[in-house]
This record gives structure tokens, sequence and C-alpha cells, in this order.
């Protein structure tokens, strides 16, 4: 028998569930109330692409020293869908622990015996006590909560609390939740030997004055903070609950409590591009515009980005990226869509991006994206993704400058033109290839010209002549010049002894990253990291390519997407630049970087190698 | 699409409206389509209608799609600003922009392969919506700058030029408008000058969404005798169920009409339409009527014009949805960013 897994404050805990059952409150009601004993947790939501029936998986990982990212492996496992017991059997790591139902006897071949067996009735308990359908299937959830709470040390009066916020207000249904949390805590205190169980939950100080959220209710936050005052969407997956989440902010904040009129117009276009359309007329007339969408609307949207880069109109796109291509895999995590954002459209041309890594970037980059597209007048996108977009993160608070107004850019103002200011459309006078523009309905007599996305002169006018468009074309390209030094600057880690290995990283990546950072350390390998958190790369990127011998380029995609814009961008050797790739549709994990580095370093084995495919 | 600025020069006597502009204060660059062009005449019309509505040029925001008709907007109100988005998409583009500023008046201009072909589903849905807005289709059955091919409005029956029988079924953008919710809705003719100036000016003052399908004929491609959108063919089979006068609000109450040969239709800011009828028993407030008429009479090849139906109760996108009265546009930081203090009490709350 392999020793018993020991640990405490520092172990993943995960549920394999039916799709449509009701875990899902009840997994969440786990997971924070370990976060209420101060112990920081990363729940990861692994869902299938229809509505119910299939598995769904709810993986909490617990973690006192903070690490967020997903590590890979299993240390428990509550397992409440038979249709995926032999997978979910073999992801336990050895030692660890297998929660079941065993109202059904299982058969010694469908278990391992290295790991430690946890059987619990819950359908016989919960068939003896309710005589409904519905509420059997809610209560068992429940009850697991109470028996793991019993199991892990957590104290039943914080789940206690939180039942109570859940059912505020339906009081009605708070008892018999209690009650049957209380029934699995007792069942277990009882009958299942806790004491021996090894994985625990101490009261510490480690979650400090974070706030756990989900990065698409930031961003929307971030969009009201930021000054949005047109949404037009299409719903699609992962990205349809920042526009819910902006509905609600703004409504809570938006609207006039005497007249009850809105600040705000959400539409629901037609399709994506009907959305896309909308931004792009709300940005023309002076309105804070955005969509919120993923890969396969920016595929139908490519040809108004083309427009709107050409045209020079701000549009914010909220890009909560999936697995593609095509539908691809609509309920798992990918940053894919690098190439598709960056170079969107027909033609030469080269978009802003933003890279969040967590909720608090998602809140901080959608309201600065809403000024980059004014300042900018251009596309610019926000590259969240379904690991931080869908999944509630612990995070720094969200914090707001009260001396903060929304920049709008350069604009042209009545005054100004009556006063006699020379004006054209395209001209670059200050020299960073951003022009002014007016706002229609500015002034009765001046300032006025026509936006298209034929090719133009400085001064608007239609012009096919070689050199208006070279022009125009060169000026565009110092306009994304311009953006490097507006655009949030990269993160560097680096230490006192000087490192030959580089890697860059972005996003979602980030939490697991940090941890394979110190996982290299322990190992003896210094690494310098720079994470980056735009498109265009401002040149610190490029120094500190240029800094290290090789570059690992860390990336949840197929093709080295980020690797191969920096190649593209700041004329990099191939050679120097080593992907590594997860393209799994899973979250990547500190110990699949960890071991790819170490792999390409010939260091051998870091630690035990979970199989990338582990849902 | 060359761009060709017209000579600044006018005439001193040129005759002023209520704003003191003239005539030429409407106009636009030098046409570049074809000598006979019926957008031409449309643009004419334009120009006349805003004229006549007394309404500031810059007080006009005009948007339009790809096509012959699309070039048209750079042909009348040099002093608005303007919009060519892509191929079928322009009523989005005004939808966004109307969204951010309601003040202004938004003038669509597309064509029938813009509008009906490619941009079917944003013509449909910018119409349920209720847009305010005049849409104006310039509708000649072809594709002109891809040299004649059949557009979706061209009739089963009709002949191109190459002699190419169409076997489709047209779209009647017409009885979709209805059909969708537009609260104005008018067919005309771009050779009949004196019933389509008064259709154009009664729409841009329409609070809701108007659609006026003109028929417009293609010289280039469509102009010949199998055609059902040529000039001859128009004059022949114009069916008009009335004529608009209209009538400024402040005039609106000493005029006198006699029962049954006219309707009197109040706008909601006191302008008065008179629809002198030619058909006695139409009645533009019955959108069902409208429809079984437009199906009868074009069943028998008539091109029925006029003001076809106009609700009492117009609405617009901003009053479904409840928007501010000021622009969203114009909006401010205090009035848009909830501040500091309330993000901390966001922030207590999520832990």
């Amino acid at each position: 028998m392999t020793k018993a897994l020991q640990s405490i404050n520092d172990f993943v805990v995960k549920f394999a569930n039916v799709n449509g059952s009701g875990s899902a409150s009840a997994n969440e009601l786990f997971a924070r109330s370990i976060l209420r004993m101060g112990v920081p947790v990363s729940p990861r939501n692994i869902f299938p692409s229809n509505i119910q029936g299939l598995p769904t998986w709810y993986e909490v990982r617990v973690s006192e020293a903070g690490y967020l990212g997903r590590r890979g492996g299993c240390d428990f496992m509550v397992a409440m869908n038979p249709q995926t017991w032999d997978e979910d059997l073999r992801e336990i790591e050895p030692g660890g622990y297998l929660f079941y139902d065993n109202t059904r006897v299982i058969h010694a071949d469908q278990l391992r015996d290295d790991i430690n067996l946890i059987g619990m009735p819950l359908t016989r308990i919960c068939n003896e006590r309710y005589d409904d359908a519905r509420q059997r299937q809610l209560f068992k959830n429940i009850m697991y909560v109470g028996a793991l709470a019993a199991i892990f040390d957590i104290d039943i009066g914080e789940v206690e609390k939180l039942i109570g916020e859940m059912y505020k207000g339906k009081e009605k249904l708070l008892e018999p939740n209690i009650e049957a949390l209380h029934s699995g805590r007792d069942y277990a205190r009882t009958h299942l030997n806790c004491a021996s169980i090894g994985l625990k939950i101490r009261r510490a100080d480690a979650v400090g004055d974070r706030i756990f959220i989900e990065g698409n209710s930031a961003t929307a936050l971030g969009c009201v903070y930021g000054g949005a005052t047109v949404c037009a969407w299409y719903p699609i997956t992962p990205s349809t609950s920042v526009v819910d989440a902006f509905q609600s902010y703004c409504n809570k904040f938006r609207i006039d409590k005497a007249s009850g009129e809105k600040r705000f117009a959400i539409v629901q276009g037609e399709d994506e591009i009907a959305s896309i359309g909308i931004v792009v007329g709300a940005g023309w007339n002076g309105a804070r515009a955005f969509t919120a969408t993923s890969g396969p609307g920016v595929s139908l949207m490519t040809e108004f980005l083309g427009l709107a880069y050409f045209a020079e109109i701000p549009a914010t796109i909220i890009n909560v990226q999936r697995g593609g291509p095509s539908t691809g895999m609509p309920t798992r995590t990918q940053q894919a869509d690098l190439f598709s954002c960056a170079y969107a459209s027909n033609g030469d041309t080269k978009h802003i991006l933003l890279f969040p890594e967590d909720p608090k970037e998602c809140f901080d980059f959608a309201a600065q994206a809403l000024d980059l597209a004014d300042q900018l007048q251009t596309p610019v996108f926000v590259m969240s993704d379904l690991d931080i977009g869908m999944n509630t993160r612990l995070c720094a608070p969200f914090e707001w400058d009260e001396n903060r107004h929304m920049q709008r850019g350069k604009i042209v103002t009545r005054e100004q033109l009556d006063a006699g200011i020379k004006f054209g459309r395209y001209q670059d006078v200050d020299g960073d290839g951003i022009p002014y523009r007016t706002y229609p309905g500015t002034h009765p007599s001046k300032g006025a010209f026509f936006t298209r996305g034929t090719s133009k002169d400085a001064n608007a006018r239609y012009s096919e002549r070689g050199e208006d468009y070279v022009e125009n074309m060169q000026r565009l390209q110092r306009k994304f010049e311009t953006a490097k030094s507006l655009v949030p600057q990269p993160i560097e880690t680096t230490h006192d002894t000087p490192a030959t290995v580089g890697v860059i990283y972005f996003g979602s990546t980030s939490p697991a990253m940090q941890e394979a950072m110190d996982n290299l350390q322990r190992r003896g390998l210094v690494i310098d990291a720079m994470r980056l958190r735009a498109f265009p790369f401002p040149d610190s990127v490029m120094e500190f390519i240029h800094r290290h011998e090789k570059v690992f380029v860390v990336e949840q995609n197929r093709d080295g997407q980020l690797r191969s814009l920096l190649i593209n961008e700041g004329q990099i050797n191939p050679a120097k630049l080593i992907p590594v790739l997860h393209f799994d549709g899973t979250p990547i994990t500190a110990r699949f970087i960890t071991q790819t580095i170490c792999t390409a370093l010939n260091l051998g084995h870091c630690e035990s190698m979970p199989k990338q495919a582990a849902l | 699409m060359t761009y060709i600025a017209k000579p600044k020069l006018h005439h001193p006597s040129l005759p002023k409206n209520k704003l003191g502009f003239t005539r030429r204060d409407y106009e636009g660059a030098v046409s570049t389509l074809c000598a006979g062009c019926g957008h031409d005449a449309i643009s004419a019309a334009i120009i006349q209608a805003c004229f006549n509505a007394n309404i500031e040029p810059h007080r006009v925001a005009k948007l339009s799609g790809i096509g012959c008709s699309s070039k048209a907007p750079t042909y009348f109100l040099g002093g608005s600003h303007g919009f060519n988005t892509v191929h079928g998409r322009m009523p989005s583009v005004l939808t966004g922009a109307n969204l951010a500023n309601r003040d202004l008046i938004y003038l669509g201009v597309s064509g029938d392969g813009d509008s009906a072909s490619i941009g079917i589903g944003q013509f449909v849905h910018s119409i349920r919506r209720g847009v305010n807005m005049t849409y104006l289709v310039m509708n000649n059955g072809v594709y002109g700058l891809t040299k004649g091919q059949f557009s979706a409005t061209a009739d089963r029956g009709s002949a191109s030029k190459r002699g190419v029988v169409n076997s489709d079924a047209p779209v009647d953008l017409i009885t979709m408008a209805l059909q969708l919710g537009a609260t104005f809705v008018a067919r005309s003719f771009s050779g009949d000058k004196e019933q389509l100036v008064p259709i154009i000016e009664a729409a841009l003052q329409h609070p809701g969404a108007a659609f006026i399908d003109v028929v417009s004929p293609c010289v280039a491609f469509n102009n010949h005798s199998g055609s059902t959108k040529s000039y001859d063919y128009a004059r022949e089979h114009n069916e008009a169920v009335n004529r608009i006068d209209i009538i400024p609000a402040a005039e609106a109450e000493e005029v006198r009409y006699e029962a049954g040969a006219v309707q009197d239709v109040t706008q909601s800011d006191g302008t008065l339409l008179r629809l002198r009828k030619v058909h006695l028993d139409y009645d533009v407030h019955d959108r069902i009527g409208a429809m079984n008429y437009l199906h009868k009479h074009q069943a028998r090849g008539e091109l029925v014009t006029g003001l076809l139906y106009v609700s009492e109760n117009p609405e617009d996108l901003h009053s479904h949805i409840g928007t501010c009265k000021r622009p969203l546009a114009q909006l401010q930081d205090a009035d848009l960013c909830p501040g500091g203090e309330t993000l901390a009490k966001i922030n207590a709350g999520l832990r």
C-alpha cells in the first residue's frame, strides 16, 4: 500500500459530476468555505459543451502558498459520475483518496490498490430521507459538502454562513440545506475515520484583502468604469457572461433613479457582424462602445475590423478565447486567437491586443482598452480566455484613481474650428501617426469629412494615387509604433545572479508560470521571466530576448502564435525562441511548464509528469 | 469614385430657406455615375428635400454600404459627415451611430444588391429594431459596378441586357418593411420628382424607422425592354395611391380640405402630411391593408407608389430600450463612472 498523502492547506480536490445535477453551487460552496478560512483556493470548471447529462468536473486547488494555476493531478477525487469512473480513478495521485457513493457495491477490479477509499452511501441516505427526485439529487450534493467539511476539518460555521448568504430572502430553502449539510457531516463523523485522512484545512491568514471574482464579471465592471455606453453583442460561449454582468452593473450604476432613463444601450445583434458594425457606428459618432465575443465571432467580425483600422475608428473587442479552429472546443480554454486578432482582415492590418492575467487585469485592461481605442482611433482587443473569464479567481482588489478621466484622444471641437484651426482628417499633425477627428454634427460649415474603407488622401478625399496610399499606410505604421508606449508594459522578473535563459509568457498562463518558476528555482535553475501584456511589443521585449541565449515562449496553442509574432515583429532568429505549447483545452499546469523546460534543457524529470490530457 | 469638388461660386440671388441656406449648401461633389442614372435624380431629390425641410446640413449623418447607390452620399450634403461602410452593413453602423447620438438625423442610402442580398439581414433587423432613420434604397434590380448581374429585387421573368431571363422570385423590400414594423413606408420612382421630394422630406422628419424604396433605373445595364426596372416600365406602370403635400406646423391649423379626397397625417413635430388621395379607398394607417393592396397590384405588374403606410404612434429604438435624452456620446465621467468609493464596496462584497 502506498503511503497515504498527508498535507495541510496544499492539495487538489476534484469533483466529477453530471452536468445539470445541480452540483455547481455545492462545489462552489466547498471552495468558498476554504477561502473563508483564510486559505487561497483556485477553482476551475471543466465542463462539456452541452446542456445536460454529460460529465462535468470542478477542480479546487488549495494552496496556502497562493499558487492559483492548475497544478495537474488530483489528490482527492469526489467521484459522483459512474460514466467517468475509470478515467477519474486513474487521475488520482498515488496515496490519494477516492470519495465515492457506495450505495452500489464497487468491484475490486474497478479500484486501485494504491489509493485510499472513502465510501459513503449518499444515494441510499437521500432515497430514505427524501421523496422528491430533484431533492434527492440536490441534497446529495449538499450532503457530500457536509461530509467533506468533516473530513478536511473545515469550519462548518463558515459553510452555514455561506448557505445563509446564498439563500438570503429565500429562508424556506435555508433550513433543509443546513439540515442536509449537518447530516452529511454527522455521517462522516460517525462512519468515516476522518482523523486518518491526511488532507486537512487549517485556518490561515493567506488571503489578505484579495477578492474572488470571475474574469468576465471584472471585464464588465472595467467597461462600466471605463465609460462604455454602447454594447452590441451576439451570444457566444465563453464571453456571454461579460454582457450579462455589464447589464447588471449598468442597472445598478447607470439608471437615473428619478426618471428611469438609462445611460447605456445594450443591443443583442442578429450576429457578430452586426454587433461590431454597431460598435463601429457608435465609435465613429463619439460613444465608447464595445463588443464581447470569442474566436468564431472574431472570424465574422474581421471585415469590419479592417474597416475600423483603415478608416480609423475606435472599437473595443473583448475576446474571451476558447478552443478553435471553427467551433473547436467551445467550453475549453486556449490562447489561440493571436494571429486572427493581431492581423485581422485583408490587406496590411495590425491591431492592438491586451493580455490580462487575472480578473484584476481584466478590469484594468477593459477600462484602458476604451481609452486606447479613442486615443489611437483603432480597434483594441482585450484577449481574455475561458480560464480567466469563467472561473472564479482570487486576485488583488480593484483600484480606481479618482482623478482619472476618460482619454478621448484627438478631437477637434467646434470652438477650435471657429477659431480657424486647420483640419484635415488624416493629417499627421503631431508626427505620432495619430490624426485628429471631428464628431459628426460638430460644426455647421467646417470639419465634416467622409469616412470610407477605400483609400484616401490626408484630407479624407478618395484617392487611388500610389503616393497617397503609401503615405497613409506608413502613417498607420507610425501610429502602431506610438501604441508601443501607450499599451501596458511587460513585467519582468529577474534575479540577482544573471540568467542566460529567459521565459516569455502572457495572460492566463501567469499563475502556472509563477509556480513553475519556483519549481525550477528549487531545482537550481535560475530563469528570467517576462510577462507580456500587450501587442505591439514594446522595445523592452526585444531587448529581453537579445539579452538571453535561449528564451522559452509559453503559450496555449499548437502553432506558437506568440512566438511567431515575436519572430515576425522583432526580426528574431527562430532558433532562439523555444516553444512551450499546451493546447488540450485545459488550463496549462505548472508541472507541464516545469517538465517541458527541464526536458529541453536536458535536466531530466523535475517531478512526476502528469498526462497532458488529464480532464 | 473620383472626387470632384463643385466650384464654390454661386448666384447671389439664389433662394434661401428659413435657415438662410441655399440649395447649393445641400449639394455634394460632382457625380461620377453614368449620365441619366436614376441615382443622381434621387440625390437631387434629397438635396431639395433637405432644403425644403430647413435641415441644418451638419445635423445629418449620411451612411451607405457598397455599390453605385452607396457612392451617392458623396454627391449630396457635402457639409455632413458621411460614412461609406462595407457591403450590406450600413444598417448596423447607422444603428450604432444613432445609439451614440440620438440628436442627429440619420439618412441611410443603400442599393438592392446591398440591402436585398448581402445585407438583407441587417436591413431586416434595423427595421425590426425601429431605428430612427430614413432608409432609402435606390432600387434598379441590377449590379452596376460589376456590370449587370441580376440583383435579388429583379422580377422573375425579367431579362438582363444580354437576354438572360431571371428565374428567381424577387425580394420585395416594401412588403418586408411593412411586415417588420417600419413606421413609415413609401415607394417612389426616381423619374417622379414631384412625388419623391415630399416623401423624402416627410421621412426625414418621421420619428421612427422610415423606409423608402425608389425604383431607380440603371441606364447602363437595366434600361431595356425586358426590364421591369426601366424608365419606360416604371412610367407606364406607376400606380400612385397618393401624393404628399407637406405643411409646416405653423400653418397646419389654417388648412381646410374636402373630406374624402385628402387624408391628413400629423407628425409628432406638428408638421402636417397632406395626402392627396388618388385611390380614395386607400388607408395609409392600415398596415395589413397596405400589404394586401401591394400584393394585389404587384401581381398585375403595377408599381404601386406613394406613402403606403405611416404609423399614428411611431416609436424608436431609444424609446424601446429607455436610453436617456442626452446623447450617450456626450456623457461625461461623472455620468458614467461609479467612482472609487463604490469600487471599494464592490471589493468588500467579493470576499
